[in-house]
């Protein structure tokens, strides 16, 4: 359960920067009188809306991060044999990057106001990430092909499980991206716009994050990098 | 005191407007509602609907426990669904979805001084999947096989297997599958209540102004959003094991004499998964509790709450500590002693903020003008319950008691007070105290004080009974034990006294149920403020609160939500919307 104690230890730290921000030693029973927006207490100027995602980026990453915890507690036992890991992912990985890419261009210029460039961005993003998820399946064919079966070895099921939960987080995704999109030519209003492009790049850069995660966990990296971790310690 | 600004000098409000949804027609303004008090009750609705149907189940086991025997239509599988749906309902579909759905919903908008929340949209989802997921839990009463009876904690390997009830059946799926919508359903709402805290809150509502109520409430759904994820993936993993034939949790495992093709699965892995969500859902319930209780002592004691501050941090601090000791739960599963050693540890640490809270709210009832209202007894009658079951926490916590009281009926007597009886008063003291602003019409007073006394006193005499039984070493989980040596004469007499009690108190339910619905047209009318109390909800310009709360303008807070009997003011009481300084001097909490 190590993985997710170190995660909840960031959202802590988050959390207790925040909180060190909000005047935690007050003695409210004393003050009277209108405070808050001569000291800027009353919510983030950042919009809601993203600090909504923020929130729920946090849900997410915690999800991952308890799978990861199962994941190596169900690896120190002694039936598991690691599955190799299909090419195509090296390629997956590369289209997932353009994705993010292409919405962080889309972001620049909505910012800037180009209406076109959004337009190209989103419409490329949306589909390096389709791409993306047709690469998956592409490789959950090729394992089940080689006769790495969901049940045969606990390695083939968290590989299945893991990758799957990230293609349905992405699935999800691109229903937010399809309605942005949709928005860049019925022409919504440019800061609603902007606001939508901004939430899809932080949604997408999350998920490439947790990608890369989730490859160096498969891959058997995050493994030996936790040994090392280990060694350190003891 | 400070004053922060000159109080006459005070601009119009200047927090951003937010675009309100406005309902066309009767379905979208009652039923497909986006307006968080309509969806409050929607949820208080459904979770007091799902809560009736928990409620009988534990007649039913009663009538097993105290009269073993007499009714054949229990046998030893339908106990074991009795006892699996009564839990999983109750701490799920009830306490959960009743205080942070329910109230959480209703009060948190009104209490920041906010139009509603702040996706209203997905506010709505929330609910609707919540009720999708109560169906799907329903469902498995009448599907083949019927429900699970693997326990609520549904440990593998046994809750998927043929000795189960329900386990190679429908029951476990639609267990998980309900578990696993609630949890989507919940993070929908959750964002709501944690992003309109900190998002929506009106001029002047620093975070330190903020009722406890709020706190409480904003504090436990952080949690939540942090600890169901460990419940959704232990459940993603046993439907994988159950329906797909994985081996997470399932080793290998010999059934009448057949192999099964599971092998090599840790079935402690699932235990470290769903008590990673447990015991944080143990301060989920009780969190909210806190804070509504905190509120009801200070309004009916006339007293500003004792160590404001303290109770915030407290509430932090519980948060924080409640996430590394759920292996508190596992001292039996054979676990490294020094690993019972760090979460003994951990557990009677939590033991010091709670007790701060204790103390305050002792202190803020010292000397106060208490008024012995419904609501007052009721949060009364919490602090006592809640001393009683933290107490025999204490034992618990202790690994060398633990592992000989662990599988007694003194566990269950145990959590019962702590997390069942006591976060039940609770609900029972919010809504006497909230119902005059939902309905407009006080409840009965003496049906209240009926009902508040059976309940009361009828749940001591049928969990401190029982205390006793556990201690005696008669084991929970079991069918029938009339014939063994450990059911003494007594044990059995006291077994059939405490279903009878059940039962009486079952009734008084009853007669609550029928208060809430009588008094909507009978009851008394409340006014605006019938309790006179400080905080925004109070001070809306109608009762109940229109749609969007506050009429024209958003409330301008000059003041924390406690000024309670303040020297030198006018009335008792002075209400955070209203500006100027008051009184001369105030003791420090």
């Amino acid at each position: 359960m190590s993985v997710i104690l170190v995660f909840l230890l960031v959202i802590a730290g988050f959390a207790g920067w925040w909180l060190s921000h909000q005047r935690l030693m007050a003695k409210p029973w004393l003050e009277q009188g209108l405070i808050g927006d001569t000291i800027g207490l009353e919510g983030s100027a950042l919009p809601t809306a993203k600090i909504g995602l923020g929130v729920f980026l946090a849900v997410v990453g915690c999800l991952f991060a308890l799978f990861t915890s199962a994941y190596f507690m169900r690896m120190a036992l002694s039936d598991w044999q690691a599955l190799p890991l299909p090419r195509v992912l090296w390629f997956n990985t590369g289209v997932l990057v353009l994705s993010s890419i292409a919405l962080q261009c889309a972001s620049v210029a909505a910012r800037r106001g180009e209406i076109d460039a959004v337009r190209l961005g989103l419409v490329t993003a949306g589909l390096t990430a389709l791409a993306f998820l047709v690469g998956q399946l592409v490789a959950w064919r090729e394992l089940t092909a080689g006769g790495y079966l969901l049940t045969a070895n606990p390695a083939n099921s968290f590989f299945y499980l893991i990758t799957g939960m990230h293609g349905l987080h992405i699935l999800g995704g691109l229903v937010g991206l399809g309605r942005t999109t949709a928005g860049a030519w019925n022409g919504t209003r440019p800061e609603r716009l902007r606001l939508g492009v901004e939430l899809c790049a932080m949604y997408w850069h999350f998920l490439l994050f947790v990608w890369l995660a989730i490859f160096a966990l498969l891959a058997g990296w995050a493994a030996s990098f936790i040994e090392i971790c280990r060694q350190l310690l003891t | 005191m400070v004053d922060v600004t000159p109080a006459d000098a005070v601009p119009p409000a200047e927090v951003a407007e937010m675009e309100l949804y406005h309902p066309h027609s009767w379905w979208t303004k009652y039923v497909f509602s986006q307006d968080a008090k309509v969806i409050a009750i929607q949820y208080s609705a459904t979770a007091t609907a799902i809560g009736l149907v928990a409620l009988v189940l534990s007649w039913l086991m009663r009538l097993q426990l105290g009269f073993p025997g007499t009714f054949d239509f229990i046998s030893p599988e339908a106990y074991y669904q009795f006892i699996t749906m009564h839990g999983m309902i109750m701490v799920i579909y009830l306490l959960t979805a009743l205080f942070l759905g329910g109230f959480g919903n209703y009060l948190i908008p009104l209490m920041v001084g906010a139009r509603d929340m702040v996706f209203p949209y997905v506010n709505m989802l929330s609910y609707w999947i919540y009720l999708l997921a109560v169906l799907v839990l329903a469902s498995s009463f009448f599907a083949p096989g019927g429900p699970t009876g693997a326990g609520w904690t549904l440990y593998p390997p046994q809750a998927i297997m043929s000795g189960t009830p329900g386990g190679q059946d429908w029951g476990i799926i639609l267990m998980l599958v309900s578990l696993i919508l609630f949890i989507i359903g919940f993070t929908m709402g959750g964002l709501n209540y944690v992003v309109t805290v900190l998002q929506a809150r009106t001029r002047g509502m620093t975070l330190m102004r903020l009722p406890l109520t709020v706190w409480g409430i904003f504090t436990a759904t952080i949690m939540a959003l942090l600890a169901f994820p460990a419940l959704f993936v232990a459940c993603v993993m046993m439907l994988f094991d159950r329906a797909l034939g994985t081996s997470f949790f399932m080793p290998a495992i010999v059934e009448m004499g057949e192999q099964l093709q599971h092998g090599g699965g840790s079935p402690i892995l699932f235990q470290h998964l769903f008590w990673f969500f447990g015991h944080p859902e143990v301060y989920i319930v009780a969190l909210p509790a806190f804070g509504i209780v905190s509120d009801l002592i200070s309004t009916h004691a006339r007293k500003n709450i004792f160590g404001y501050r303290m109770m915030v941090w407290a509430i932090v601090g519980i948060g924080a500590l409640s996430f590394v000791v759920w292996a508190h739960h596992m001292y039996v599963s054979g676990m490294h002693p020094y690993f019972g050693f760090f979460f003994a540890t951990t557990t009677l640490i939590i033991a010091v903020p709670t007790a701060i809270k204790v103390y305050n709210w002792v202190l803020t009832l010292w000397r106060g003008d208490i008024h012995l209202t419904v609501p007052m007894l009721f949060a009364l009658a919490f602090i006592v319950t809640f001393v009683n079951g933290g107490l025999t926490g204490l034992f618990l916590g202790n690994v060398v008691v633990d592992v000989p009281l662990s599988d007694t009926m003194f566990v269950v007597a145990h959590f019962h007070m702590v997390m069942g009886v006591a976060p039940i008063l609770v609900i029972f003291g919010a809504i006497y105290h909230w119902y005059p602003k939902v309905t407009g019409r006080m409840l009965n007073e003496a049906m209240g004080q009926f009902h508040f006394w059976v309940t009361f006193l009828g749940a001591y005499l049928i969990f401190f009974p029982m205390h006793y039984i556990g201690l005696m070493g008669v084991p929970r989980r079991y069918h029938e034990l009339t014939a063994t040596t450990v059911m003494t004469e007594s044990a059995n007499d006291l077994n059939a006294f405490i279903s009878i009690m059940a039962f009486l108190v079952g009734f008084a339910q009853i007669v609550f149920l029928f208060n809430l619905i009588w008094s909507i047209r009978h009851g008394r009318e409340a006014g605006g403020n019938p309790w006179r109390a400080t905080t925004l909800e109070w001070q809306t310009p109608e009762t109940p609160p229109a749609h969007g709360n506050f009429g024209k303008e958003l409330p301008i807070v000059y003041r924390w939500a406690y000024d309670y009997s303040v020297p030198g003011a006018k009335e008792d009481f002075i209400p955070q919307n209203m500006p100027g300084s008051f009184g001369t001097s105030r003791e420090p909490a």
